[in-house]
């Protein structure tokens, strides 16, 4: 499904944020990116997106090249992936109903599609009840859970987020975690970037570590990192 | 599917415009000083071309005729001006309409009436008023009445060309006029494209504030077209409704300013005149406002696309 192959990138500044780096993730995956903060994990993630791109190697998203694509192929590859951030991204002149509704929008849905499956998604992360609320009236939990609904709503192959849970409290990163799995039974597959190692191990999920850039360990027993 | 498209590229600007209301507020005030300026240009050139206008309309070439002259000859003369193509009216004053007139414009001195009944004769001669179609032909017109081109040169019955005695103070005010309008429209230009930029860069404003937005929108696969257009539409909002508060309030300065300009210079109210081109003006600034609004919200917007 994606594949990175001796991937590595340079930022001019000259710090290397990627050294080499090789693995792939199989469809239907779920996997971990751990790593302290400056090991990569965000430069691997955008990458999967075209938002990055590297300075040597070349990442294969369904056996395409992503940093060939050029123009509106970087946009339906945008739409097939859905993306998660740490700072949830919403877009704070729109409803909660609007922003889930934008991303089926760029991706051409008719009105009646939109209609049927945003209060869908909305639903699987529990935030109904706020569907018209702007994004300053939420709580950051109910913040994430928004920008995971807008991240699932084009039912994606692949869904990537990045440190989702970084400005969560215990109890919200639980919940947002068990939704994430939840997509992922849906035959997503999943990547998540993270320096928890409380959630890594509470998924029981394989986890790629990162160092200064470099895969140090890929295991599929979390158990063993700590 | 276009049509969808296009129908939700323009709900979303309004709702821009709208959420965004003090923003929006900002630029749509900054467009009406813009627009103003616009508008003044329209007004000022109308005023300016009314005043060379005036002037030019204000000065005529007479020829005062020795009192001994034939009225005959002097209507000869007169039909020979006429044929001229640059001469636009020949005015003949007779010997008694003059004196006439020279009584009326003395009724009140009684010493210089006296002198004329003394005299007992009529001293004044016939007078020709010749106005032109361009004050610039007076020239050559007056050269025309030189003796040896209009009277075979045996009996000179022109006393006085007054053309030369104004001749100076004629050329001095075309070209202050001149100068004046130049300086002018070219104040009001300067001006006009200042406060552009200035809009340009309000909006320029709002829109980076919008940075986040147009990334997050790029992330979920949005097309440039798609991002771009709300704030075209925005754009556009700000620019049709600036005109339509400028030209509201073109009407009451313009009614305040008529009575002025009208005094002033010469005869033009710029209240008539706004009324009578109200279409021409109200084309060129809705248009205006349209085109700076729109423009600057596209090209604003491309900066932050990369991604």
């Amino acid at each position: 499904m994606i594949y990175f192959e001796e991937v590595s990138k340079m930022y001019p500044d000259e710090s290397l944020a990627l050294d080499g780096v090789t693995f792939s993730v199989e469809p239907n995956e779920f996997i971990s990116v751990v790593g302290h903060s400056g090991a990569g994990k965000t430069t691997l993630l955008k990458m999967i997106v075209a938002e990055e791109h590297p300075t040597s190697g070349s990442v294969l998203v369904s056996s395409e090249e992503v940093h060939k694509l050029r123009g509106e192929a970087i946009n339906r590859l945008r739409r097939r992936v859905g993306v998660v951030f740490q700072d949830f991204r919403l877009l704070p002149h729109k409803t909660v109903y609007e922003n889930v509704a934008f991303a089926m929008e760029v991706a051409g849905r008719t009105e009646k599609e939109i209609c049927s499956d945003v209060p869908h998604a909305l639903d699987l992360v529990g935030i109904t009840r706020k569907t018209w609320s702007f994004p300053c009236e939420l709580s950051g939990g109910e913040q994430q859970r928004v920008a995971i609904a807008r991240a699932i709503v084009n039912q994606p192959e692949i869904v990537i987020a990045d440190e989702p849970t970084g400005n969560l409290d215990p109890e919200n990163t639980y919940e947002i975690v068990q939704i994430l799995k939840r997509i992922n039974s849906l035959d997503t597959t999943v990547i998540i970037a993270t320096h928890n190692t409380g959630i890594v191990e509470a998924l029981k999920n394989r986890v790629v570590v990162l160092d200064s850039g470099k895969v140090v360990r890929d295991t599929s027993n979390p158990s063993l990192l700590v | 599917m276009l049509f969808t498209k296009l129908k939700r590229v323009i709900r979303s600007g309004f709702l821009n415009f709208w959420r965004n209301a003090f923003l929006s507020t900002t630029s749509i005030l900054v467009m009406v000083i813009t627009l103003s300026f616009i508008g003044s240009i329209i007004f000022l050139s109308a005023i300016l071309a009314a005043s060379l206008d005036g002037v030019s309309r204000q000065v005529d070439l007479s020829v005062t005729f020795i009192p001994e002259a034939p009225s005959s000859e002097v209507l000869a003369l007169k039909e020979d001006l006429e044929a001229r193509p640059d001469v636009s009216s020949v005015k003949y004053t007779s010997r008694e309409e003059a004196l006439e007139g020279f009584r009326d414009r003395h009724a009140s001195d009684r010493i210089i009436l006296q002198t004329i009944d003394e005299l007992g004769r009529n001293p004044l001669g016939a007078n020709l008023t010749i106005q032109a179609y361009d004050p610039e032909s007076y020239q050559d017109i007056a050269a025309f009445l030189e003796p040896e081109h209009a009277l075979g040169a045996d009996e000179n019955i022109i006393y006085r060309i007054n053309f030369r005695d104004n001749e100076l103070a004629i050329e001095r005010l075309t070209s202050l006029i001149g100068a004046v309008e130049r300086f002018g429209l070219a104040l009001t230009v300067a001006l006009a494209f200042v406060s552009v930029l200035i809009t340009f860069n309000t909006v320029r404003l709002i829109i980076y504030t919008a940075r986040d937005e147009i990334a997050v929108m790029r992330l979920v696969g949005a097309s440039t077209r798609y991002i771009r257009g709300p704030f075209v539409i925005s754009g556009i909002l700000y620019g049709l409704i600036a005109a339509l508060i400028t030209l509201a309030l073109f009407y009451p300065m313009t009614f305040w300013l008529g009575e002025v300009t009208e005094h002033f210079f010469i005869g033009i109210n710029v209240f008539t005149y706004y009324l009578e081109n109200f279409v021409q003006i109200f084309l060129i600034t809705v248009l205006s406002g349209i085109f700076i609004g729109g423009i600057s919200s596209y090209m604003a917007v491309k900066r932050y696309l990369k991604i």
